[in-house]
């Protein structure tokens, strides 16, 4: 769970980012009109939008239904008794969104744990970009705070975030505290590692250029440090919340009552695994639309890079 | 706004002016007593093969870098880092990406505060300066190398700058864009008498552009002449008198570059 692949992913963008000609930008060609634009129009013969949309859901969708399929026949052969098949995952998933099937403690329940869950993860998400962000722009651009900090953070970052986890029920008790400082000392690594790459991968001539202009200390760092930091921000932000979901399922399991952690816990004490399959497809689902929404703010706020858009 | 006491003022001064690198346990000293007056509203080109000092000591005019030794004024005032009267137009732009053509070019008036009408004015004006109205809401990756740097030119204009240093702007250049910018740029300096300090290593640029010609030479980097060009404008770079011009400066580079290899030769033998 180290965040090592977060650096590896930036500078593979960045590299990337270097072979991306303005050639390649299809806005411009829309509004091109001087003789020098004419470089900026896109590449021609383009396929309609709508058809490669199409094409592109079933191309994704081909895959997991591919693997369902294999699934329930892996199951039918083998005859297992202690893995359901697909239809029976789904039964159990419609019983704990709408309940009427088996009518137990988790008929209906869905709500009650997917938002404590989504509170303890965006809760501890938010905490870590709060305090990760501007840590990460100080270490990035002020030496005498990198020279300070950077020592321990590296000796912090090795340090598997579930072996904090007895502390944190020392620290924090038994309860959904314990699991939100897991998810943040989860996201907080990516996010500030990224956060200083980021930083130290803008040309520096940017920040001559603004002092030149006339800004400095903090509105440097709000008007141009920010920004030019963004790419590598975003790409700490999805790695973060990645690693956000994995983490509330091992800070749900310390006892806490509700949560989509402790529904797999229950499942698992209960030999109930159509359950414990039901919570990770949930998990699946919010952490993947979490990512797309992560994204849509990334292609927004990145909109002049087209090579950084998710 | 400029009031009689700057006027009276000498403009930009640099006494004696050394800037030595550390590079690993090595020293190595890129400029050497170096002494310079520039005068409000000169054209001056700062001309040499790589490794002159040319850079350098445009950075330190900027107030990027601080000098080693020496002194250097703007105004009678000492230089001692960067502001905003003295404009830097970078080879390779330096636009703020992640701003539009238009945000670009009111950074600086953004920064002092000005009221938001004001800064409007000023932008639209620089944007017509430059002839980029059409792509005020583009982004800097979505321009040609010659319409990034006329955002970078309207950038320091638009600050007011009262000096404009610029490195090599027109280098990564093509042949078309690089002379229909020289044209710009001598219009811009004739409508707004901004003082320029250009460097090159084109003799032909610098004869087309400049009042003076400093030429300057490497190891360590140091002035070796600074000749006035008296040829009027607006000039043509096939005249006889243009030709002239740059043979004699093309020799006066050159001369040293033999110089100097006789020199190494005599010291290897």
């Amino acid at each position: 769970m180290s965040a090592i692949p977060a650096e590896l992913n930036s500078a593979a963008r960045l590299t990337g980012a270097a072979d991306v000609t303005p050639a390649a930008d299809p806005p411009a060609s829309s509004t091109a009109t001087s003789t020098e634009s004419v470089l900026l129009a896109g590449a021609g013969g383009r396929k309609p939008w709508l058809p490669e949309r199409v094409q592109a859901v079933l191309l994704a969708a081909a895959f997991p239904i591919a693997l369902v399929v294999l699934w329930h026949y892996l199951v039918v052969v083998t005859g297992t008794k202690l893995v359901p098949t697909p239809y029976q995952v789904g039964v159990m998933m419609w019983d704990f969104s709408f309940g009427g099937i088996h009518d137990d403690a988790f008929s209906g329940s869905i709500l009650t744990h997917l938002l404590a869950s989504m509170q303890r993860v965006y809760g501890g998400f938010a905490l870590a970009i709060v305090i990760g962000i501007p840590l990460g722009l100080m270490i990035g651009k002020v030496r005498v705070i990198r020279q300070m900090l950077d020592p321990t953070l590296s000796l912090l970052r090795p340090i598997p975030v579930t072996a904090w986890l007895p502390l944190s029920m020392i620290f924090f008790g038994l309860g959904p505290r314990s699991a939100v400082f897991l998810v943040f000392l989860g996201a907080f690594y990516p996010i500030v590692l990224n956060t200083i790459f980021g930083v130290r991968s803008v040309d520096p001539r940017l920040f001559e250029a603004a002092s030149m202009l006339g800004c400095d200390g903090s509105r440097m760092f709000r008007q141009v440090v920010l920004p030019a930091a963004m790419p590598g921000i975003f790409n700490g932000l999805r790695l973060a919340h990645g690693f956000a979901w994995i983490l509330i399922v091992v800070g749900e399991m310390t006892g806490v009552p509700t949560g989509l952690g402790s529904v797999i816990m229950d499942g698992r004490t209960l030999s109930r695994t159509d359950l414990v399959i039901t919570g990770m497809i949930i998990i699946g689902i919010a952490g993947f639309l979490t990512d797309r929404i992560i994204v849509g703010i990334n292609n927004r706020i990145l909109r002049w890079s087209p090579q950084h858009h998710g | 706004m400029v009031n009689d006491d700057k006027a009276r003022r000498r403009f930009l001064e640099i006494q004696e002016v050394t800037k030595t690198f550390q590079i690993g346990a090595d020293q190595v000293q890129a400029l050497r007593a170096v002494n310079l007056n520039i005068d409000k509203g000169e054209f001056v080109c700062l001309i040499g093969a790589s490794g002159c000092g040319k850079s350098t000591l445009l950075r330190i005019i900027a107030g990027f870098e601080k000098p080693s030794s020496g002194r250097i004024s703007l105004y009678e005032n000492a230089i001692t880092g960067p502001g905003s009267d003295r404009g830097m137009v970078f080879q390779d732009y330096a636009l703020f990406p992640w701003m539009t053509v238009r945000e670009n070019i009111s950074f600086g008036p953004r920064q002092k505060g000005l009221a938001r009408k004001y800064i409007d004015e000023i932008t639209a004006e620089y944007l017509n300066m430059v002839g980029l109205e059409k792509f005020a809401d583009r982004y800097p990756l979505q321009l040609s190398g010659g319409m990034k740097q006329r955002v970078a030119i309207a950038r320091v204009l638009a600050n007011e700058c009262e000096l404009l240093l610029m490195d090599e702007p027109f280098g990564a250049l093509d042949a078309l864009t690089r002379e229909s910018l020289q044209q710009e740029l001598l219009e811009i300096w004739a409508r707004t008498r901004v003082t320029v300090i250009f460097v090159t290593h084109s003799v032909e640029e610098a004869v087309l552009l400049s009042d003076r010609v400093v030429v300057m030479t490497a190891g360590p980097g140091r002035i070796e002449a600074d000749v006035p060009i008296a040829l009027a404008r607006p000039r043509e770079v096939s005249a006889i008198d243009f030709n002239q011009v740059r043979r004699d400066i093309t020799q006066r580079l050159t001369s040293h570059v033999r110089h100097g290899s006789v020199r190494d030769l005599k010291a290897v033998a």
